[in-house]
Order: structure tokens, then C-alpha cells, then sequence
């Protein structure tokens, strides 16, 4: 589980949220909606332990835990399957694995690429395999498809929907369609803190 | 503007062919041995040096005795750059004493080591001394400036710090390391040959040089200084070349 009690947050010494709340259960599904600036990355940072709360606690229960940030955030010296293999093992052996999480996410041409001769969206989406690889308890998702064009990022939505499994799941998003189709319940940016959609 | 591999040879055999073509015009017209040898006196000079045991005794000696201060230096200096990106309070005390060793002249070193330390240690000593400063100030700069989003990836998906090392860090340093090898190595042998020729140990190119200045031998001074220059080039280059095939094994390794 994770819990947040009362948090008070700031973004470059301003402060963005102010006592929020929020509990998500093993399972668990939640997306953060709201304006860009609201708070919604910062909240995600204190829920991924990044972020000092300037008040208030956060418990996470959840011992294996995986991110899409906005940015990629891939090792620009190694390949996509590499990248993805490295949250995995020191070895080769889950190479395989990597590789398969790739291809489900039609990557399977751009194994042996490097971040550097990806295009904004095939990189997202190694980060998204990446994460999805590493089999997480909690998924931790920051606007994580707005790279990708329509098509696409319906598809990849729906494939993380599946594979996500049973992972409880934090998504920050501006996408209503995005929250229903990966089956969470909508918290809206309101006054500082974080509420349950209308 | 761009230039292919043959090239940037022709370019580099040209600016020394240029430069070799100027120092012979020059010694022609000094016209004095003794003053400025030729190019081919030189070269002669070095061919009879090369053809005796001393000559490998001597440089063999002071190969030995730089890359030692050397490898002490880089190994120092990581240790420190390492020290000082996580503590402040290392950093507040180690900063003071490189700069002070920065600019402190290397001349004073060398006699303060000849009273504290044996004689054949002191080049040894003078170049880990002289060359400690640039390797920290070159890998703290480096850990500095990491990708903090990469690290902070590592620590969501708890990756292991062995693995935030092989996999995140070292490949991030690597070219502040290379830069910083290179510079080490110029400033090692510079360093360390000073100190042979203050402190005259046995087997020393040092030594060479200073008892062919003593001897107004100019031709051999000559001959030693260009031995000095081709080792400190060759070397360098296997080193870096020794440092970008570790870099590309271990990626093989760890793939």
C-alpha cells in the first residue's frame, strides 16, 4: 500500500500542494489529473521517495517499484534491449526477456539501436518496457504517452493496461480516456490538493 | 572543416616535416653543434644511445619510476574526486590542499622531498604530486555532473550500487577519465624528469640529461629529450587506447 497523509509540497521553492491526501491499495488504480504546474510530477516524485515532503508523512509498502518519467531517462551508452535488460540483471541471460518486452511494444527492430537513434516516442516506450519488464508491485506513470500520436498511444495504452497486471498503479495524465482505459479513478486537482473526479 | 584518417596523417607529416625543416635551416645557420645540433646529429646521436645497455637501464628505470607516481596519482585522485562527491566536509578539506599543491612550485617539492625522503623515491613522489591535483579536479568536476536523472532511475528500480557503478557512473566519467589520463601523463613525465635531473638517482634519464648539460654535450641533451618526448607519445597512447578497450569490454561484459 501506499499512503500519503497530509503532504505539503513545493517546486522550485514554490509550494504546489498543500495537506493532500491519498491511499493506494495493492491493486489499486489512480490517475492525477489537472493543469500543467498543479503538482501532479512532485506528488509522483514524494510517492517514488525523490521528494522530501515539506510536511506531512509517505508509507510505501511496495517493495518492488518501476517508473516512466517524462523524460526516458535511458542510458545513452547502451542499446534499447540493454537498457531495459539493465533494471533486470548484471547478466545476459534476461537479455531474452528484455528483448520479448520490446517487441511487445513493437520495438522489435529497435533492439540493438541506441536511445540516441530513437525517435521521442520509441524512447518512451523502452522506458515503458523497461518498467513493465521489471514486473513492478506499484507502477509509477508520468504523462508517459504524450509523445506518441493517436494510434499508437491507444495501442500502447491498452498493452499496459493488460501487462500491468496486477500492479497497483499512479498515473499522472491530462487524458480522461487515458485513466478510464487503464482502469483508474480519476483524482482532480482542486485548492491544493488532490480529489475524486466529479 | 572535416578531414578523413589519411587525411589528418598527411596534415600531422606535414607540420613536422615543416618544423624538422625549420630546426635544420636553423642549425645550418647557427652552424654550431654545441648551440643547436641538426636534426641528423641528433638523430645519430640517438641511434648510438639506443644501441647501448644503458640506454634501456636508464629509461627502463625512469618508465618505471613515472608511471608509478602516475598510478599512484590516478588512484588518489579517484579515491578523493569519490570522497569529495559525497562528503562536503571532504570537499571543504581536500580543495585547500590541491590548490595548494597547484601552486606551489614544483622546485620547492622536490627539495623538501630530498630532505624527507631517499633520493630514487623523489621523482616518484613529485610526479604523484604534481599530477594528484589534475586527476581529482577532473573526476570531481566529472561525478558532478553525472545525469541526476539517471541516478535517480537507478534508485526507483533499486538497482544495486555495483551495478549504478558499472553501469551509470564509470560510463559517465569515462571521457572526463580519458582527458584527465592524457593530461596526467604530459605533466607526469615533465614532473618527473625535473626531479631526476634535481635529484641525480643512478639509473635516470634524469641524470643523463643533467650530466650531459654538465658536460656541454648539447647533441645528447638533445638525443634524451627527444627519447623523453617519443616515450611520453607512445605510452600515452597505449594507455588511452588500454582505457577505451576496458570501456568497450566491460559494455560487452556487462551486455
Amino acid at each position: 500500500m501506499l499512503e500519503m497523509r497530509k503532504l505539503s509540497l513545493s517546486f522550485d521553492g514554490k509550494a504546489v500542494l498543500a495537506d493532500c491526501s491519498l491511499c493506494l491499495p495493492a491493486g489499486g488504480r489512480i490517475a492525477l489529473m489537472g493543469p500543467s504546474g498543479c503538482g501532479k510530477t512532485t506528488l509522483l516524485r514524494a510517492a517514488l521517495g525523490l521528494q522530501k515532503p515539506d510536511a506531512g508523512t509517505v508509507r510505501c509498502e511496495f517493495r518492488r517499484v518501476a517508473a516512466v518519467f517524462q523524460e526516458p531517462r535511458l542510458l545513452p551508452w547502451r542499446t534499447a534491449a540493454e537498457n531495459v535488460n539493465a533494471v533486470l540483471s548484471d547478466r545476459r541471460g534476461s537479455m531474452p526477456q528484455a528483448r520479448a518486452w520490446l517487441e511487445r511494444l513493437a520495438l522489435g527492430d529497435a533492439c540493438e539501436r541506441y536511445p540516441a537513434e530513437l525517435s521521442g516516442g520509441m524512447r518512451q516506450r523502452v522506458a515503458l518496457a523497461r518498467a513493465l519488464a521489471y514486473e513492478p508491485e506499484l507502477l509509477v506513470l508520468d504523462e508517459p504517452f504524450k509523445a506518441m500520436d493517436e494510434a499508437l498511444c491507444e495501442r500502447v495504452v491498452a498493452l499496459t493496461a493488460e501487462a500491468s497486471g496486477g500492479a497497483a498503479l499512479l498515473l499522472a495524465t491530462h487524458s480522461e480516456a487515458e485513466a478510464e482505459a487503464l482502469g483508474c479513478r480519476v483524482l482532480v486537482y482542486r485548492n491544493g490538493a488532490f480529489e475524486p473526479g466529479a | 572543416m572535416k578531414q578523413g584518417r589519411s587525411g589528418k596523417l598527411t596534415g600531422r607529416l606535414a607540420a613536422a616535416a615543416f618544423w624538422l625543416g625549420l630546426w635544420a635551416l636553423l642549425a645550418l645557420l647557427v652552424d654550431r653543434e654545441l648551440l643547436l645540433p641538426s636534426p641528423a646529429q641528433v638523430l645519430a646521436k640517438l641511434w648510438a644511445l639506443v644501441r647501448t645497455a644503458a640506454f634501456w637501464q636508464m629509461t627502463g628505470m625512469s618508465i618505471l619510476r613515472v608511471l608509478a607516481g602516475i598510478a599512484s596519482a590516478v588512484l588518489l585522485g579517484l579515491l578523493g574526486a569519490a570522497l569529495c562527491h559525497r562528503s562536503a566536509l571532504a570537499m571543504q578539506l581536500i580543495s585547500p590542499v590541491m590548490t595548494l599543491v597547484k601552486s606551489t612550485p614544483v622546485a620547492s617539492f622536490i627539495v623538501l622531498a630530498l630532505v624527507w625522503i631517499g633520493r630514487d623515491s623523489v621523482p616518484v613522489f613529485i610526479t604523484a604530486l604534481m599530477v594528484l591535483p589534475v586527476v581529482w579536479a577532473n573526476m570531481t568536476a566529472a561525478l558532478a555532473q553525472v545525469d541526476p536523472q539517471l541516478t535517480e532511475m537507478a534508485r526507483v528500480f533499486a538497482m544495486p550500487r555495483g551495478r549504478v557503478l558499472r553501469r551509470v557512473t564509470v560510463p559517465s566519467v569515462l571521457p572526463a577519465f580519458r582527458a584527465a589520463l592524457s593530461s596526467a601523463l604530459g605533466l607526469g613525465w615533465k614532473a618527473g624528469i625535473a626531479a631526476e635531473v634535481l635529484t641525480v638517482p643512478k639509473y635516470a634519464v634524469g641524470r643523463m640529461i643533467y650530466e650531459a648539460k654538465l658536460y656541454l654535450e648539447t647533441t645528447e641533451l638533445f638525443a634524451w629529450t627527444v627519447t623523453v618526448v617519443l616515450l611520453s607519445l607512445v605510452i600515452e597512447r597505449l594507455l588511452l587506447r588500454l582505457v577505451s578497450r576496458i570501456g568497450r569490454e566491460r559494455r560487452a561484459a556487462d551486455a
